[in-house]
């Protein structure tokens, strides 16, 4: 299957070609050949267990660390396949981060959060302002600059999610993975990562899953819809909600199923 | 019909009651066993101390209460005690430590398996094997590496307090780790870490309650152990912390006494409730000390 592009000059951050997860004999993904463009939002949407969530993970090979996983095909980043022999999975999620679907801070204080990643990657440099200029990016410096040796559970969910967004940009990462950023998130909080992501997306390429149409178009340039681990359509966010060429996405967005 | 309901309903109160009441008692009597021993430690401590001096107690360097003249200086015994339990800990702690990250973290999940239920039933191995063991191997081989190592020594001691304190560690702690969220250590991963990095930066630290409260039981029941150590570190009460020599702990001197006819109501006799009081303050202390630390230091997850 050739490659689902959607940008003319091929100024891809990723692309992957015929790739296929299986979870031992499951096919979760079915030969997926797409290009996410630089510097663009790209969510992925689809019916629950349609293979969101591994198609994330192949990117930043999360899938490594499930024993069943096994992915073939290409994920070209820059050029070279992440899953090349000589490619190290440590190295590849330095460089593309990942924000979870539950917020997941680390029982640490939430300067230590922070600074978790350039820590273990050895970074050098200052780390008390590569703390607070992520904090500062993640939108949440204003509220806990004062407190910043207080623990990461202290916070809401909303901050907390905000937290894990600063420790994935300490790392300088060049993508950024978003597994349903919002859903456990009320929607003062949604709101206020859907602000980020626009904020962000000006210094790096974000993927996001999610399950909220609405969210969708608000906050991605171009949409993908998977249906039972195939890529059914890749468009224009604009073109995929209001004139799809498939009736099957068109039945998803409007609603009418899944 | 309605009243049969309500019948039903007050039978299930009055067990409930009897239940309750059950397990009060219960409760009442664990209770009331310790308050009783911590009395007659106290009650026979008195005696002794009405004849000894505290000060003398806690300062004496020497330790002959079975001999004439007599000494009642416990440093010697507390020497014994502390030196065994830091050998027993030096060698528990890191190796502990080491297995439960091993297990919990690096093991294919069949070998944990396996594994998982020996570690319970090495910890379940009368201690008095330990001691031959300690005599008729730990021992021998020490000699032959060290010229002129006595039979009875403290390195024997720890050595062999400590492999049996180890398989606690690592069981306890290897629990702590295997209870950390999953989503914490995906978080690692995401982040860039390796698996010694997760394993030693998030995982160890979100389950340090627990790894710590293992350290403090293994120490605490190094410092009380006293069939391995009467065997292999003998009873010389000797102020020292030369693990060659041979040395005496506070356990092995209440054995010794115990053992022995001495007299109800002898100097000899009130003595053992004095060592035995200290040795209750030494782990108590333990205690608290941990929960300080851990109040001071833990990473707790929601
Ligand atoms: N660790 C795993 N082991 C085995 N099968 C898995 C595993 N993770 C996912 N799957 C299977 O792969 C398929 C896709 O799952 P995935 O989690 O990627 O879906 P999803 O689109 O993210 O769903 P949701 O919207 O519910 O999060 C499902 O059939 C699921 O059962
Ligand atoms: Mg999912």
């Amino acid at each position: 299957m050739s490659t689902i592009r959607v940008t003319a000059g091929g100024d891809a951050a990723l692309e992957t070609r015929d790739v296929s997860v299986f979870y031992g004999s499951n096919e979760a993904i079915k030969t997926v050949s797409f290009e996410i463009p630089r510097n663009k939002v790209v969510a992925l949407i689809g019916p629950s267990g349609c293979g969101k969530s591994t198609l994330l993970r192949v990117f930043n090979r999360m899938n490594d660390l499930v024993p069943t996983a096994r992915v073939t095909g290409e994920v070209l980043f820059q050029g070279e396949d992440l899953y090349a022999d000589h490619v190290d999975p440590v190295e590849v999620r330095r460089r593309i981060g990942m924000v979870f679907q539950k917020p997941n801070p680390f029982p640490k204080s939430i300067y230590d959060n922070v600074a978790f990643g350039p820590k273990i990657n050895g970074t050098g440099g200052d780390i008390d302002a590569i703390v607070e200029q992520s904090l500062q990016q993640a939108a949440l410096w204003d509220e806990v600059k004062d407190r910043l040796s207080a623990s990461a559970l202290e916070l809401s969910g909303g901050q907390q999610q905000r937290l894990c967004i600063a420790r994935a940009l300490a790392v300088t990462p060049e993508i950024l993975l978003m597994d349903e950023p919002a859903s456990a998130l009320d929607p003062i909080a949604t709101a206020k990562i859907e602000e980020l992501i626009h904020q962000l997306v000006a210094d790096y390429t974000i993927v996001i899953v999610t399950h909220n149409m609405q969210q969708a178009a608000r906050v991605s340039d171009y949409t993908a819809y998977l249906y039972l681990g195939e890529l059914i359509e890749y468009d224009d966010t604009n073109t995929i909600f209001t004139a799809p060429t498939e009736k099957h996405t068109e039945d998803y967005v409007t609603g009418r199923f899944g | 019909m309605s009243s049969s309901v309500l019948g039903a309903v007050s039978s299930r109160t009055a067990r409930e009651r009897l239940v309750r009441a059950v397990v009060t008692a219960a409760g009442g009597v664990s209770i009331l066993t310790t308050i009783g021993i911590v009395v007659v430690l106290v009650w026979e401590s008195i005696g002794f101390f009405r004849r000894v001096s505290p000060v003398e107690f806690l300062t004496g360097t020497e330790w002959t209460p079975l001999f004439q003249p007599q000494h009642f200086g416990v440093l010697p015994l507390l020497a014994g005690s502390v030196l065994v339990a830091v050998i027993a800990a030096l060698i528990a702690i890191p190796l502990g430590l080491g297995s439960a990250i091993y297990l919990s973290e690096y093991a294919p999940r069949q070998l944990r398996a396996v594994i998982k239920p020996t570690l319970e039933v090495l910890a379940g191995i009368p201690t008095v094997v330990y001691g031959y063991f300690a005599l008729t191997f730990i021992t021998p081989v020490l000699r032959h590496i060290i010229p002129g190592l006595g039979i009875f020594n403290a390195l024997a001691a720890g050595i062999v307090v400590g492999v049996m304190v180890l398989p606690m560690i690592a069981s306890l702690s290897e629990d702590a780790m295997f209870a950390v969220p999953r989503e914490l250590r995906q978080g690692g991963y995401a982040l860039g870490g390796t698996k010694f990095e997760v394993a030693t930066r998030v995982v160890t630290p979100a389950a340090l309650s627990g790894i710590v409260a293992s350290f403090i039981l293994a120490i605490s029941r190094a410092i009380g152990e006293t069939m391995a150590v009467v065997l292999a570190a003998g009873m010389t009460p000797n102020l020292t912390f030369d693990p060659r020599e041979s040395i005496q702990t506070m356990t092995a001197y209440i054995v010794q006494v115990s053992l022995g006819d001495t007299p109800f109501g002898s100097i000899e006799y009130q003595s053992i409730f004095a060592v035995g009081l200290l040795l209750f303050m030494v782990t108590l202390a333990m205690n608290i000390f941990g929960r300080w630390f851990l109040k001071r230091y833990r990473e707790e997850y929601a």
